[in-house]
């Protein structure tokens, strides 16, 4: 059975279409494997008994031979997806009864593709925070442990439960979203693959929003290879979404043959920073010589502008997020707060007690950056910044196809041990948010452990839909790295 | 710039966001550590420098102006946490 959940998600759909495997058998194993991994706090909704009905569906449309692209294929999903009829609380007290009566494009992609929904996963509240701590419904343990320790750490975030689930082998693969780092970091410190694609790529509808200019969905996934074919399914042009682009899905599982030789890899010098681990720094150089071995070029390049990134994305997203979040009122759903006076008490106190401390503090800087006086100060002056930032890219992509760069600036930590100070927690998309503020795809691939035996990442940045070279170039990491570790199962009893 | 407890009673009246008299200093407190993080985009000259209006080069879509949905009352109050015969049910509001 442990065979079958540590199976990849393109091992399980090449057994499925052989008829070595039902997806009733391969779902079975998975909500068993979910149930004993409840330690680990990775699912706020198990949905065990409609993923069953699902799979057996599947095995039918498979003996009848109409099969989609992941039919029978066990997933399971971040609880910021709308699920129709499945409860939905982006990890929020303020939705946490909330049933859609729509469903997500993402997730109705999948479906329509032949997939199974196992549950929905655990992430920060409105997917802020960088360690899934500020989750309503609890933090998320990391299934990874440092050698020498039996100390819990943290999952990453926001898309944390969903990082957690694909490591502990709780489904195939996981989907995620992505405003500063929330798909790609939580990947990286459990040593799985997270892709976060170009903005525009999948639709956003039905995605509860955090930041709308930054946000984007993208898959979480064991190999460079199953997050290729996740993509092409997720990924679609939607009426729904106005921002979703009108470009071709290719098949990016086809495009990831034809290696490297000759691709120009930029390393970004900016990207060197004080407080990064000597691990991370030595991984990088290592990942250089991985795709220079390989037949790439290596060439230096500047992003200038670097370290303005993180303060530009602690005005843009909370600017964004304030507004977003101002349909939050206690009136047509959500949480409301008991016996209000009048509705103004109403609004105030539903929004007091149904948000969490650190939306709270992301609505106030919001608020304050929005408001009379201060708007040219710093919302003008970010969006300037936003604008020079993409310049650099545009420049640096001048010499180079592709840029490589840790993905995080250190292995996973603690859990409580950033909580106290939130500026050194949002550190931790330091490598990460100078994509969202672009609007590029990015890939997190697991490189290497750490001394005592954690995993970390190696970022690669790529043009504005050329997800395709992203990821032969990701494979081209993946295979040098040839990184087999997994984390050892302490959770089951 | 320097954000006090007035300031912050002020921005959260704006946000409808109750916050209790005794979390109006701390919050002072970490609003001013991340706007002073945040002063170093000072340093940066962005005269002549465009906002970023789209991220991705792009052209607003346009469609037909018709009514494409429509008629579920039922599911569009399916969650109110108060309601009657499809309608949201509030305090009163005008006296």
């Amino acid at each position: 059975m442990s065979d079958l959940i540590s199976m990849t998600l393109a091992e399980a759909r090449d057994a499925i279409r052989a008829k070595k495997l039902s997806s009733r058998e391969l779902t079975g194993a998975f909500v068993t494997a979910i149930e004993a991994a409840r330690p680990l706090n990775a699912f706020i909704t198990e949905a065990g008994e409609q993923a069953l009905a699902a799979a057996d569906a599947a095995d039918k449309r498979i003996a009848a031979g109409t099969m989609g692209d992941l039919e029978g294929l066990p997933l399971a999903i971040k609880d910021l997806f709308c699920t129709k009829g499945v409860r939905t609380t982006a990890a929020s007290k303020i939705l946490g009864n909330f049933i859609p009566p729509y469903e997500s494009t993402v997730t109705q992609n999948l479906w329509d593709a032949g997939a199974v929904m196992l549950g929905k996963t655990n992430l920060d509240e409105f997917a802020m925070g960088s360690s899934n701590e500020t989750s309503h419904f609890g933090p998320v343990f990391n299934p990874w442990r440092a050698s020498n320790s039996n100390a819990n750490l943290v999952p990453g975030g926001s898309s944390g439960g969903s990082s957690a689930a694909v490591a502990a082998d709780l489904c195939l693969a996981a989907t995620g979203t992505d405003t500063g780092g929330s798909i790609r970091q939580p990947a990286a410190i459990t040593g799985r693959v997270g892709l976060k694609p170009t903005y525009g790529r999948c639709s956003r509808f039905g995605i509860v929003a955090f930041a709308s200019s930054l946000d984007q969905a993208g898959p979480m996934t064991k190999t460079v290879r199953d997050a290729a074919i996740m993509l092409k399914t997720m990924a679609s042009v939607d009426p729904k979404d106005s921002t979703s682009m009108d470009v071709p899905v290719p098949d990016y599982e086809k495009l990831l043959e034809g290696g490297i030789k000759g691709l120009r890899i930029g390393i970004p010098k900016e990207y060197r920073v004080e407080g990064a681990a000597a691990e991370v720094d030595a991984l990088w150089t290592k990942g250089a010589d991985w795709l220079k071995a390989q037949g790439a070029e290596i060439v230096e390049v500047s992003l200038p502008h670097t370290k303005y990134a993180l303060p530009t994305y602690y005005i843009v997203a909370p600017a964004e997020a304030s507004s977003n979040l101002a349909r939050y009122d206690g009136v047509k759903f959500g949480y409301r707060a008991p016996k209000a006076r009048d509705i103004t008490d109403l609004y105030e106190r539903s929004r007091g007690e149904g948000f969490g401390a650190e939306v709270q503090r992301r609505i106030l800087i919001g608020t304050y950056v929005l408001s009379a006086g201060y708007y040219d100060a710093y919302y003008s002056k970010a969006q300037k910044l936003r604008t020079l930032i993409k310049r650099d890219f545009e420049q640096a992509f001048e010499k180079c196809d592709v840029l490589l760069t840790p993905s995080t600036p250190g292995p996973a930590f603690a859990v409580g041990a950033k909580t106290s100070d939130p500026l050194e927690m949002y550190l931790q998309d330091v490598f990460t948010v100078t994509v969202n503020l672009a609007g590029l795809p990015g890939i997190s691939v697991p490189a290497g452990l750490t001394s005592n035996g954690l995993p970390l990442g190696l970022q690669l940045i790529g043009k504005a839909f050329d997800e395709a070279t992203l990821l032969r170039a990701a494979l081209a990491v993946e295979t040098a790295a040839d990184f087999k570790h997994s984390p050892a199962k302490w959770w089951s009893v | 710039m320097s954000v006090d407890k007035d300031t912050v009673r002020r921005i959260a009246k704006l946000a409808r966001l109750a916050v209790p008299e005794t979390r109006l200093e701390p919050m002072a407190g970490e609003l001013n550590g991340i706007f002073q993080w945040v002063e170093m985009l000072g340093e940066v000259n962005v005269e002549g420098v465009p906002a970023m209006t789209s991220v991705v080069a792009q052209k607003l879509k346009w469609r037909e102006d018709v009514v494409t949905d429509g008629g579920q009352a039922a599911a569009v109050t399916a969650n109110a946490p108060d309601g009657e015969d499809n309608f949201f049910v509030v305090p009163k509001v005008v006296e």
